[in-house]
């Protein structure tokens, strides 16, 4: 079996597959940590009981997602030399110490607070339990500090000379580390996660709310979800404009992929809102443009000249389509944010905020949103890094492990069937503790057992509402 | 010598250190799963996951540390060692996966699917256990290197010996697990625990002798390096340590002093762990590939060196303090979960 197939193209397919799964629990759990810190020094600070059953209602999520995230995490620190062992050999010196540092400052971290904050708010007391879910959160920032910049070094690679052996070595750690597409990298996925999570919340929210818009915990999440969606969506729109920006200076072939521009444009080219790129032709078919305004947007004059992929060798090219589309697909979804946000302001100010149907089942429906979008953001800038793993320096087919066919093909499966299986378990279990809301004297994962069952009698219901 | 290769030799054992820290403390861990069939009731169960339920991620954590650390300090054997293992490495990570997610999900199921991550805890448990050990056997007996990569098929790894450093593993890290149990519960289930500490160090003596026995056939280099001139004057003294402490745990068996068996399980575990590095030392791929030509670069291990003198104390320091808070023995019922 698979003895006809490319092993390199399976490798891909093997990476983008863990990684894709991988990805989604991160951005779940940075946002979800920063959000619980908030929750739980909300709680400290005005004591308001609503507070710390939201964070108790969080923290069991929490669990379930950062498991997943930890156990698939680990796949992806070993698949880098399984899969991809010449990447390794040559790029390890360099990118190797940037997630050593990232296991050294952020994972023990993570894992080393983690058990108290899941179990240990009775032994430790309220401040040192705060202090280590902000050691956890602290943790999963420090964590995607570390690997976007050495994923950003494989997309603006800087500060490396190269040995006699062919590796890449560090000439200056402070250039390799904060290469020049770093902060713009780091900026827009740290603000992905925090709206992803927000999305997430926000949902669950106006879940509960639509059924009883008097509950007390899911206005209170509500509300704050909006907010952020409201504030973090603007912002968002603009870091990423500015890290298109970043891209066209530094990486403009995928700018070419990503717009769609096969051809140059001597005056001003054409924003591409839809269309069918065709690589083979080498032209987008069917499209739907606006004259000049893509020389607008990103060189901020109407007859700027933009080179096109025709000035680029066709084996340098990227996949134009996957690029194309994946990037609008990131690029919609940040408008409907947008729009959830300016939506929520005005029920907000009409004093609808909490029982329009039309916001909450807006907001529900928005609920997946933020991991459609990192996905899609993703795939864009990973596709479009290619046919290169270290940009325009090392090619992906230099990269791969020596291996035959059938052995990647088999752990592919095998990596298919026990991901579905696995995460899509974890998946029902985090929604069926959110298809339940958040109640009075709700319980941290240690012991919710019992509280769970009172919570459904009518006087526990009763005492819950009169506790807003 | 040079300043470079004293830093290869201070990154060798840094990577022996956070691997044997791995073992150590995942060991008793990924035992517990091993042991899980032979503790059917369900507070027995419940007992057993919550004594490791607060610090199995940061155990899992040097498995990282180890594998992201042999990148970054010897990428050359990174990239050899770990397509040589393919298999191994692939069924050692779904192993983790199944065992990982069942700590969470297992109080996430309904009352009538109650038991249905306990297989799933405890095949990942053995599957990941069975993994690592072939990955050691596999190792041990060397891999085919060409130029600066792996030469050598998918099923290279699969040999008599490998199994047989495999079912080592196995039946140490279920040692560890057993001696864990005796340390941190009480009642019936130590009992049970005790019972079973004392199959399994016989077991595991019988393996280490198996192992030991089998490793000098392997290459005429670990048999010099094991009976002759000097080398016999470092690795005499270990199988006279291995008897001694064999000795000791018997006795603290027998006397059921509770915290002793764990203990000792781990300082058996230690020198067997040093009788492998004499064993391999300089090699980091046996008979290949040594650790001053798989060295990165002086730049960036000294880079790394700086974080590790400050950080790992540190780590020690907070990881030491979890376990703290959650010390003592685990009551049923009234524990955490």
């Amino acid at each position: 079996m698979f003895e006809g197939w490319d092993a390199v193209v399976l490798a891909r397919a093997q990476f983008a597959f863990t990684m894709s799964f991988h990805i989604v629990f991160p951005a779940f759990s940075i946002g979800l940590a920063s959000y619980l810190a908030v929750l739980e020094a909300l709680w400290l600070w005005t004591g308001r009981e609503v507070f710390i059953n939201l964070f108790n209602y969080w923290l069991k999520i929490f669990a379930v997602a950062f498991g997943m995230g930890v156990v698939s995490g680990i796949v992806m620190s070993y698949q880098f030399g399984t899969n991809w062992s010449a990447f390794s050999d040559k790029t390890g010196p360099v990118i190797g110490p940037l997630m050593a540092y990232e296991v050294l400052t952020a994972f023990f971290l993570e894992a080393g607070f983690l058990g108290v904050m899941l179990f240990g708010l009775e032994r430790v007391g309220h401040r040192l339990h705060f202090m280590a879910t902000l050691m956890v959160a602290i943790g999963t920032l420090i964590s995607a500090f570390w690997i976007l910049s050495a994923n950003s070094w494989m997309q603006t690679p800087a500060g490396y000379a190269i040995n006699a052996e062919g590796q890449f070595i560090a000439a200056d750690w402070f250039k390799v580390i904060f290469n020049p597409s770093f902060p713009y990298r780091l900026v827009h996925m740290v603000l992905a996660a925090y709206l992803t999570t927000a999305l997430v919340v926000g949902a669950v929210g106006a879940f509960h709310l639509l059924r009883d818009p008097h509950l007390a915990g899911p206005r209170v999440m509500f509300s704050m979800a909006m907010w952020m969606a409201t504030l973090v969506a603007p912002i968002q729109i603009l870091a990423g404009d500015q890290h298109g920006l970043n891209t066209l200076e530094h990486q403009p072939v995928k700018i070419m992929a990503m717009e769609g521009h096969f051809e140059s444009h001597k005056d001003g080219a054409p924003l591409i809102l839809f269309g069918w790129p065709d690589q083979a032709a080498g032209k987008v078919k069917y499209a739907v443009e606006i004259p000049k305004l893509g020389s607008l947007i990103l060189k901020h004059s109407p007859d700027a000249p933009m080179a096109g992929l025709d000035t680029v060798p066709r084996e340098n090219w990227p996949p134009v389509a996957i690029t194309f589309w994946s990037f609008r697909i990131m690029v919609g979804m940040g408008v409907l944010m947008l729009a959830l946000g300016l939506f929520s302001l005005w029920a907000r100010w009409r004093g609808t905020l909490y029982h329009s149907r039309l916001m909450l089942m807006f907001a529900i429906a928005m609920a997946p949103s933020g991991f459609i979008a990192v996905l899609a953001g993703w795939i864009t800038t990973e596709t479009g890094r290619q046919p290169f793993t270290v940009y325009g320096l090392l090619r992906t087919v230099d990269s791969a492990s020596p291996l035959a066919a059938p052995a990647v093909a088999s752990s592919l499966i095998a990596f298919i069937i026990v991901y579905f299986a696995v995460f899509g378990a974890g998946v029902v279990y985090m929604l069926r503790l959110m298809a339940a809301a958040p109640h009075q004297g709700e319980q941290g994962p240690s012991g919710d057992k019992p509280a769970r069952a009172a919570g459904i009698t009518p006087a526990a219901g009763a005492a819950r509402r009169a506790a807003s | 010598m040079t300043a470079a290769i004293d830093i290869a030799t201070v990154w060798a054992f840094i990577i022996a250190f956070a691997v044997f820290v791995y073992v150590v403390m995942d060991g008793f861990d990924l035992g517990l799963g091993i042991l899980f069939p032979l503790f059917p009731k369900k507070s027995d169960r419940d007992v057993i996951m919550n004594s490791v339920a607060p610090v199995w991620d940061g155990n899992e954590t040097w498995l990282v540390l180890g594998g992201g650390g042999l990148m970054a300090a010897f990428p050359l054997a990174y990239a050899v060692l770990m397509p040589a293992l393919y298999t191994p490495m692939i069924a050692m990570l779904i192993g983790l996966i199944f065992r990982g997610v069942a700590f969470e999900f297992r109080w996430r199921t309904r009352p009538s699917e109650r038991n249905r991550w306990d297989i799933p805890f405890f095949a990942g448990s053995l599957l990941a256990a069975l993994a690592q050990g072939i990955a050691l056997g596999a190792i041990l007996q060397g891999v085919h290197v060409e130029g600066r990569q792996y030469a050598g098929g998918w099923w290279d790894w699969l040999t008599p010996f490998s199994l047989l450093t495999g079912i080592a593993i196995v039946i140490g890290y279920a040692l560890l697990g057993a001696t864990w149990l005796v340390m941190k519960t009480e009642g019936g289930l130590r009992d049970k625990a005790y019972h079973l500490s004392w199959f399994l160090l016989f077991a595991m003596i019988g393996a280490i002798g198996a192992v030991s026995i089998a490793t000098p056939f392997l290459h005429i280099q670990y048999s010099q390096r094991w009976f002759t001139w000097p080398g016999i004057a470092l690795t005499a003294p270990v199988p006279v340590a291995v008897a001694a402490v064999t000795v000791l745990l018997l006795r603290s068996l027998a006397n059921k002093r509770d915290y002793q068996p764990f203990f000792l399980t781990l300082t058996l575990f230690a020198l067997s762990y040093a009788g492998l590095g004499i064993s391999m030392w300089p090699y980091i791929v046996p008979q290949s590939i040594t650790i001053w030509q798989a060295a990165s670069p002086e730049n960036s291990q000294i880079f790394m060196l700086v974080g590790v003198a400050v950080l790992i104390p540190l780590i020690l320091g907070y990881t030491g303090w979890a376990y703290w808070v959650f010390r003592g023995k685990v009551k049923a019922g009234s524990g955490y979960h």
